[in-house]
């Protein structure tokens, strides 16, 4: 049944997303293509942090291995692009496991540890190999072209953003059933009482390493969507930066929700964008307005956290939801088995008064 | 090799869309779009007031110091120009976006700028591994891709990429100017190569090779940018004792050489690109790292002597015309930002686009830049004539050596010019310098 429902609200989603695309141009097109391959690194993000309670801050390095994979599946072998974009989520998800293999031995910031170094450590194999993977200038991806029955003029960006959309689709499906599944609830057990989980005879050790195989083979699936939309796979694209902006929107959204990660892709993609284009078009020197961006990000940040501090989907959930007391608020978000909170958020909801 | 038959596909088909182009321009140029007194919105950026361009530039990041200074200097440029007529009676509006020198943010801008904010051309984008990943983009959108900032050889490929034009002396020149000097004025000695490992640092070794006898090179040390210890590098050139080293490396790169050198008490004379020279970013970075080390030296000091080259008048030439016209644009419309070589390279390249756009005609069309760059341009500020015509899109075809005194490049000896073929030789330039307008615009 609930596979059911996942596949009707996609089949929707994807005839919307479908005319979407028609009606904006091409570059609003283009960022669609970004939003729906972040969406897709941020969902796999948020199943690891929000649902195992484990942290990563390398699955930039993750996209990369994906990036990677596709740019020299489609330079030396020409596969065809559903195979390439398989095979990329498979090999990091391999990644995955061997770092996850590590990680469920670690807790806490020793995890976040292990994690940023591979986020710094990996991206520099491309400059070591430089004859394999092209050094800093990275290997060009061959760009698949919009397939001929869609006619000559179709856009390129549109395409980008069809064959974006549709992973981002199919793996909110993967991800909405497997947090619902069997493992899911695992997942939660663990994070909230590893102790009383292993009691329960729940396999701890596996099931952390599980989540982390998930969610790096989302982030290597966004990875060679990065590549296949950029048309370019480079050091520069997967640094320290990328990962932490993959946390930053998965926090931003609300963490464990799906919906969540969608709403973190569009902050991080259409903020500066839009921040940028105001502060150009009022004529602030271009020293002050490169550096806005920035300083948008983060206000953006805190203002959320402070005043949503589960995310925005939180905050959507508490104005749809019914008119709750405040307080009684914290009551019935502990009664309700929908709300996911990162530690974190938890306790700056008990600090609040 | 698996490539090779559908390269070859790709580049008749690029070559097709290119005589398609010409065709297109000539039958354009035909029906008097080109002349004519009336102002038309004749191509996308192009209204009857305005001239739209954009660019990606690191005005963040860890390329910024220095090259952000660029584009406002091009910008300042253009606004004096636009204080003065404009262009056929058209401002010329910049809109450059910031890129972090970050690759799939560079692409990511120049989406914006393309296919959002519609811009005419793509002028002056800086960086190799950046601009690689919008080159294929911007040719196959069909946008003219003018002056890139950045030395690296691939612009030049007229048949694949036929709206991109390189701008500067591009670094297989550079190093074949070096090199010839070497040769000439330490022969016998023993030379070592320190170089950045990427097309920049390649293609000046591949011009060195050129002329420098390859006995004489007694070791090549190659240094990744992302890897700031190059304390081994530094080393095997101490052990192999060589008496020159010729350095094709970033300021930064050349400031760590210099100091680690001097901790090893290895002093050869050292030969340094006009990248990695601009001495008072040089100077600065040494003060700088010195001081995060604990010590204390004098920047300028420690960059005396040393060889290097140079394809625009340098800073320091207080009668030359073009510095004159620059520093006068500077102070009323850029004075914030200190008068060195980064303003002087942004200037220039500005007064070089304005002289494509003159000869491109009233109301242009994308095609109509491209055909005039083609068609030549004449030598502007630098001290040697561009390359430009439609088989060779590359740009400033010499420049001369120099050696840096009290924190400026003195100029010694004449312009040197040459090509980038290894039988290609580099003799002195007979032309004359030119002299700036006395408008500070060039003449259509």
């Amino acid at each position: 049944m609930t596979l059911l429902r996942h596949l009707g609200a996609a089949i929707v989603l994807a005839v919307i997303l479908g005319l979407l695309s028609v009606a904006l141009n091409a570059f609003r097109d283009y960022q669609m293509a970004q939003v729906a391959l972040y969406v897709v690194a941020i969902g796999g993000l948020t199943v690891l942090v929000g649902l195992s309670g484990q942290i990563s801050i390398g699955n930039g390095a993750f996209m990369a291995v994906g990036a990677y994979t596709a740019a020299l599946l489609l330079m030396h072998l020409a596969w065809p692009l559903a195979a390439v974009l398989a095979a990329s989520a498979a090999i990091a998800a391999l990644a995955g496991l061997a770092v996850g293999v590590a990680a469920a031995r670690l807790r806490g910031p020793y995890l976040a540890g292990v994690t940023l170094v591979l986020a710094v450590a990996l991206p520099s194999l491309a400059t070591r190999f430089t004859g394999v993977f092209g050094g800093d200038q990275g290997l060009a991806v061959n760009i698949s072209t919009p397939p001929a029955f869609l006619g000559s003029n179709f856009p390129l960006t549109r395409w980008q953003a069809w064959i974006s959309c549709a992973a981002a689709l199919i793996t909110l499906v993967l991800l909405a059933n497997l947090g619902r599944s069997r493992i899911g609830r695992s997942w939660r057990a663990v994070r909230d009482h590893e102790a009383a989980a292993a009691l329960a005879g729940l396999n701890v050790a596996a099931l952390r390493i599980l989540a982390f195989v998930v969610s790096a083979a989302c982030a290597g699936l966004a990875g060679a969507l990065l590549g296949i939309t950029t048309t370019l796979v480079s050091p520069g694209s997967f640094t320290v930066t990328l990962s932490i902006a993959l946390l930053t929107g998965a926090v931003l959204g609300g963490l464990g929700t799906l919906a969540g990660a969608v709403w973190g892709s569009l902050i991080i993609v259409l903020v500066p964008t839009y921040v940028t284009d105001v502060a150009t078009s009022h004529g602030l020197s271009s020293a002050v307005a490169a550096n806005i961006p920035i300083a948008a990000y983060g206000v953006v940040l805190i203002a959320v956290i402070l005043l949503f501090p589960d995310g925005i989907q939180g905050a959507v959930r508490r104005l749809l939801g019914p008119a709750v007391p405040a307080g009684r608020r914290k009551e019935s978000g502990s009664v309700t088995t929908q709300r996911r909170h990162a530690p974190a958020t938890e306790h700056s909801e008990e600090g609040a008064p | 090799m698996k490539r090779s038959p559908r390269r070859r596909r790709v580049g008749v088909v690029a070559a097709a869309a290119a005589l398609a182009l010409v065709a297109a321009a000539c039958g354009s140029s035909g029906n008097g779009s080109g002349s004519g007194t009336t102002n038309t919105a004749s191509a996308p950026g192009i209204t009857k007031s305005q001239i739209l361009i954009g660019s990606h530039q690191p005005l963040t990041g860890v390329a910024a110091p220095g090259y952000s200074e660029i584009a406002p200097a091009a910008n300042a440029y253009f606004e004096y120009v636009d204080h003065h007529g404009g262009v056929n009676g058209r401002k010329i509006t910049y809109h450059y976006l910031d890129d972090a020198y970050n690759p799939s943010q560079t692409v990511s801008v120049v989406h914006q700028l393309v296919l959002q904010n519609n811009v005419y051309a793509i002028f002056n984008g800086l960086g190799t591994p950046t601009h690689l990943a919008v080159v294929k983009f911007l040719n196959s959108e069909k946008v003219p891709d003018v002056f890139v900032a950045s030395g690296c050889d691939c612009w030049n490929n007229p048949s694949t990429y036929p709206q991109t034009f390189g701008w500067q002396l591009d670094y297989i020149r550079e190093g074949k100017i070096l090199g010839a000097y070497i040769k000439q004025h330490f022969a016998g000695k023993r030379i070592g190569y320190f170089f950045q490992n990427d097309e920049f640092g390649q293609d000046g070794v591949k011009g060195l090779d050129m002329e420098i006898p390859h006995s004489q090179v007694v070791t090549r040390q190659g240094y990744d940018p992302t890897n700031i210890n190059i304390a081994p590098q530094v080393a095997a050139l101490k052990a192999a004792k060589a008496q020159v080293v010729v350095s094709f490396s970033v300021p930064a790169f050349t400031a760590l050489l210099r100091l680690i050198s001097l901790k090893l008490s290895f002093s050869p004379q050292l030969v340094v690109s006009s990248v990695g020279t601009d001495p008072t970013t040089l100077a600065g970075l040494l003060e700088a790292f010195a001081k995060k080390g604990g010590a204390t030296v004098n920047g300028s000091q420690l960059i005396q002597g040393i060889i290097t080259d140079g394809y625009l008048p340098s800073v320091g030439e207080a009668g030359n015309s073009w510095i004159t016209l620059f520093k006068k644009i500077h102070a009323t419309y850029d004075a914030k930002a200190p008068f060195d070589g980064n303003v002087l390279y942004g200037m220039a390249v500005a007064y070089t686009f304005v002289q494509a756009m003159l000869k491109a005609g009233r109301n242009p069309t994308r095609a109509d830049l491209v055909s005039a760059i083609n068609r030549g341009l004449p030598q502007g500020p630098a001290v040697a004539p561009y390359a430009y015509s439609s088989s060779d899109h590359n740009g400033i075809t010499g420049g001369y050596i120099g050696v840096i005194k009290n924190g400026v490049v003195v100029p010694t000896g004449s312009v040197m010019t040459t090509d980038t073929s290894p039988s290609g030789a580099v003799t002195a330039f007979s032309g004359a310098e030119q002299t700036a307008p006395a408008s500070g615009i060039p003449s259509p």
